[in-house]
């Protein structure tokens, strides 16, 4: 069977896949594409701008093609088709016959007729060659202006973002914005995120005339108003590319589109149409999803099946710059027979609209903007046409459950789960009870569920769970292939069977010959319970690479120094030393948001040579390289400020200096203050003292980093001795119970009960552990060592710092660094 | 080097166990590796493909249903000791393997495959 696909777009490609998959006897597959460059994720088109590679958008890479025989034509379009001796003619004049065409010839951006279109600084939003364009142009542009305040034309203002343009406008021909998606009050909440971020939107405008000589210097609207801008993208919807299809006598819609019928044939039976380019039962659909179910259908035509095309729901989800909007069902159905609930919050930018059935008892759609977290569950509800609770409302007032997932109702078997792949609720049921998947990545390899936008991952994970829950197996959270342990079941039985290496862990428990997961999560446990040297042979090659040579890795190959320096505090004397030591080893510095300084470039030869200076004048390792203690930050307090109520400088010293080297599951960041005005930040740290009239307050499980979170408090007014018993119990029951690299919110995040439960064991002992968790604090706190004055002082461990075995002098020739600001940074990647 | 393209690179007893070293061969950085868990030797280029790093020596070891692997110290990805394919990413491309072998407490490399390198800067070095 001969079949030749016009275009190679993101469902054309797609078609190919599944049919390929169908491995269908004596198929012969070619494909003409427009453009010289493989389907690439057009959905993702403004990642381009946010650093993504070509490489990176491709759907497949060349070698797929070869691969699956399939005859793979770019840059050479077809420029006739004829239908009676069942041929196509490219570009390069070559001649294929086949036995079904099909048209996957997608959309082109819709130009709107305004004068002055040919202009410099005028583009389209489309290709990655129109991307191209734009950035060539975007590096001498200030202002920016976005025709269309739809989808795609929110994705190129964020692309303008990107891009580092200041003035960033949209101009839309309706009252709102995405008319198609959202209502005015949706539309109102997301003009003023947008507002936030630097993008100015004008609706109800229409563009008479661009200005400008040559180049673009503005926009005149239709009302007389003007608008100045150094570059214009139109992004004012899509056009069907049907010309070809017109040109060989298709019938095509009197709004263009190539027509066809619930088969995806045109009126050709032998020729069909998918994607952007096809028009069904009057709709053109411009999204992905129906994209990849026409393919499917026409998958099903060729290979004995029966599937046909019946429309597809429109619900989107999507993130434009990072504000979350959803539309799903039908979105604003106002009838006699209908309510709407509408809940509206300015303050937090959150809008939210659902439409119910007047009787109460069915959800017929809505609308989210600035929280979709429910979109998963209210579109599946509305869709599959499930009960809803007795007050509507609650469905989007209600806390938020923690999962976005199906947990909470029961999905009928044929729920489409995931609408890029078409995958339904029965399949991933059968690919666990049946196929024996067990794992997300074993049902999203068996199923394809969650390989296309991602969108329904929770959704999935929660079915597997449940599943296997029903099934009668444990779900277990066991950290890789090679331990079916979870890292607290694993620290407990290593410090019971007095395990001391990680092949001793290996041996006993495990399976295998360990990963990068396992090493580094097993390693840790073992400095936490024995704090023996982690850099002694049998232990060295297990640790993540920056504790394996004390120092952390750098682009380019590099490594960075961090010498200790408690509360933040320093002598001029051992600052002269890191300004000399810097200088003679040609070492950027920078401080450190830790108040320490940080040491860049130093080649992994250098490394003992520097610390051994380092030392020599009093320093100790800082620890940054490791999952470990890193700084005890402080505000500078009672001796020298006049508002301080504690010595917070001396505390922090003390208690830095209790826990450097501590190893733990994830790094560990504190800090001290000298009173209420909390200039240390204390209550961002994993734990942070702040000084009361009284004594200290204790807060934990702070963070900063990608969620912030803010710490809650442990303990109040209590003294220097109780705090730091408080301390000790808290680290060491966070040590022993965490999962790997979680850092303390999380681990609180996840505790049932909270911090009123961590409280009770703290504070009040609830678990009769106090007493054991402050002696293995001791314990570890006696055994510390600087590891890098051990490292210096032991000539097999100092052999290790060299990049050629063989030629133990020479250094890494392929590092290079680039001048920056009179000093010196790592070359890009 | 021999006539059959063995390269000596270090004694036994230099190398970390379960680890790699870099062994200089002209301008090639070779990567070696003694998994002695599986009492196993390798050598890969020590160029990562993925963001063009040399590290792959200084990567963890470990296995993937049972297939000997080494995990790049930068992002992590992992490539197969034995064939020098990515094993978590289909695009990132594979790495160069080459023979390893061992005699007398001396381990030495194959490097026919890599193409001669200018005379100058080529060094040699014999077992002691």
């Amino acid at each position: 069977m001969r079949i030749i696909v016009i275009g190679n777009g993101m469902v054309g490609q797609k078609f190919c896949e599944k049919l390929v998959a169908q491995k269908i006897a004596g198929l012969e597959l070619t494909v003409f594409g427009e453009e010289t460059l493989p389907a690439y994720d057009r959905v993702h088109l403004s990642a381009y701008f946010a650093g993504k590679t070509v490489q990176d958008l491709c759907m497949k890479p060349m070698s797929w093609y070869a691969e699956n025989n399939v005859n793979l034509h770019l840059g050479d379009p077809v420029t006739h088709v004829d239908r009676a001796q069942k041929t196509v003619t490219s570009f390069e004049g070559t001649q294929f016959s086949y036995d079904y065409l099909v048209f996957a010839t997608g959309s082109a951006a819709f130009v709107p007729q305004i004068s002055g279109v040919d202009k410099h600084g005028v583009f389209v939003y489309r290709t990655i060659e129109d991307l191209n364009l734009i950035w060539r142009h975007a590096k001498i542009a200030k202002s920016a202006v976005v025709i269309g305040g739809g989808l795609l034309g929110l994705e190129a203002a964020k692309a303008m973002l990107d891009l580092g343009i200041a003035h960033t406008h949209v101009v839309e021909f309706a009252p709102r914005l995405m008319p198609r998606q959202i209502d005015d009050g949706g539309s109102h909440v997301l003009t003023e995120k947008l507002k936030a971020l630097g993008i100015t939107t004008h609706t109800q405008k229409n563009t008479a005339v661009i200005l400008g000589n040559e180049t673009i210097t503005g926009l005149m609207f239709t009302d007389g108003s003007m608008l100045s801008t150094d570059m214009l993208v139109i992004s004012a919807g899509i056009k069907p590319r049907d010309e070809l299809a017109k040109k060989a006598g298709l019938q095509t819609g009197h709004r263009g589109g190539i027509t066809v019928n619930d088969r995806m044939q045109t009126s050709d039976p032998s020729v069909f149409a998918i994607g952007e380019c096809a028009v069904h039962e009057g709709a053109v659909y411009g999204l992905v999803a129906p994209g990849y179910e026409m393919a499917e259908v026409v998958v099903h035509q060729l290979s004995g099946g029966s599937k046909q095309f019946s429309g597809f729901d429109m619900s989107t989800k999507l993130k434009l710059i990072g504000i979350d909007v959803a539309s799903f069902g039908d979105p604003f159905i106002t009838d006699e027979a209908t309510r709407s609930i509408v809940y509206h919050d300015n303050h937090k930018g959150i809008y939210k609209r659902i439409n119910v059935s007047s009787d109460g008892s069915k959800l017929l759609g809505g609308i989210l903007v600035g929280d979709a977290e429910a979109y998963n569950k209210l579109q599946q509800i509305c869709v599959n046409k499930l009960a809803i609770p007795p007050a509507p409302s609650d469905l989007i007032v209600a806390p938020a459950s923690t999962s976005n997932g199906a947990d909470n109702f029961e999905l009928p078997a044929g729920a489409l789960i995931c609408s890029c792949e078409g995958v339904k609720k029965q399949a991933i049921e059968d690919a666990i009870v049946q196929n024996g998947c067990e794992s997300f990545d074993a049902v999203k390899k068996c199923t394809g569920a969650g390989s296309g936008c991602g969108g329904c991952t929770p959704m999935v994970k929660d079915i597997i769970n449940a599943t296997l829950k029903k099934q009668g197996k444990m779900v277990r959270n066991i950290i890789c292939e090679h331990f079916t342990y979870s890292r607290q079941e694993l620290f407990d039985i290593i410090k019971i069977k007095d395990l001391r290496t990680f092949d001793a862990v290996l041996d006993a428990l495990g399976t295998g010959d360990g990963c990068e997961v396992c090493r580094p999560a097993i390693s840790s446990i073992l400095a936490s319970l024995w704090n023996d040297l982690i850099i002694k042979k049998e232990s060295a090659t297990s640790q993540d690479t920056n504790d394996r040579f004390l120092a952390n890795i750098q682009k380019g190959g590099t490594y960075s120094v961090v010498p200790r320096i408690p509360g933040g505090e320093i002598t001029p004397d051992k600052l002269i030393v890191i300004g000399t030591v810097a200088k003679k080893y040609n070492l950027y510095t920078k401080i450190t948001g830790g108040q320490r300084i940080d040491l860049f470039g130093a080649h992994l030869n250098d490394l003992p040579l520097i610390w051994e200076e380092l030392i020599a004048a009093g320093f100790e390792s800082g620890h940054a390289y490791g999952k470990a203690l890193r700084t005890v930050k402080s505000c500078v307090g009672s001796t020298w400020c006049r508002f301080g109520l504690h010595d917070s400088v001396s505390f922090a010293v003390r208690v830095e200096n209790r826990y450097k080297g501590l190893r733990a599951p994830h790094k560990i960041k504190s800090a001290v203050s000298g009173c209420i005005r909390e200039c240390a930040e204390a209550q961002s740290k994993d734990f942070g003292i702040i000084a009361t009239e009284k004594g200290w307050n204790l807060y934990v499980c702070g963070n900063g980093g990608s969620k912030p979170q803010h710490a809650l408090l442990l303990a109040a007014d209590i003294d220097s001795e109780t705090c730091i018993r408080y301390i000790d119990r808290f680290l060491m029951f966070y040590i022993k119970t965490a999962d790997p690299l979680t850092r303390t919110a999380t681990w609180l995040n996840k505790m049932e009960g909270g911090i009123d439960y961590l409280k009770n064991v703290v504070v009040h002992d609830s678990l009769g552990m106090a007493a054991e968790l402050e002696a293995q604090m001791q314990t570890l706190v006696d055994h510390y060592e600087c590891e890098w004055k051990t490292a210096v002082e032991t000539p097999e461990l100092r052999k290790r710092f060299t990049h050629f075995i063989n030629a133990p002098e020479a250094k890494d020739p392929t590092i290079v660094f680039e001048p920056l600001r009179a000093q010196k940074k790592a070359a890009e990647w | 080097m021999d006539k059959n393209n063995w390269i000596y690179a270090c004694k036994a007893t230099d190398m970390p166990h379960n680890g790699g070293v870099c062994v200089q061969y002209g301008t090639e950085q070779i990567a070696l590796y003694y998994f002695t868990h599986r009492n196993e030797w390798y050598a890969t280029q020590n160029l990562c493909p993925h963001k063009k790093q040399m590290a792959l020596s200084r990567g963890m070891l470990g296995s993937q249903q049972g297939e000997p692997k080494v995990a790049c110290p930068f992002h992590k990805k992992t490539f197969s000791l034995k064939n020098g394919q990515c094993l978590n990413d289909e695009g990132c491309g594979s790495i160069k393997t080459y023979p390893v072998k061992v005699q007398g407490g001396n381990i030495f490399i194959n490097v026919a495959s890599i193409l001669t390198p200018h005379s100058s800067t080529l060094i040699e070095y014999e077992p002691q």
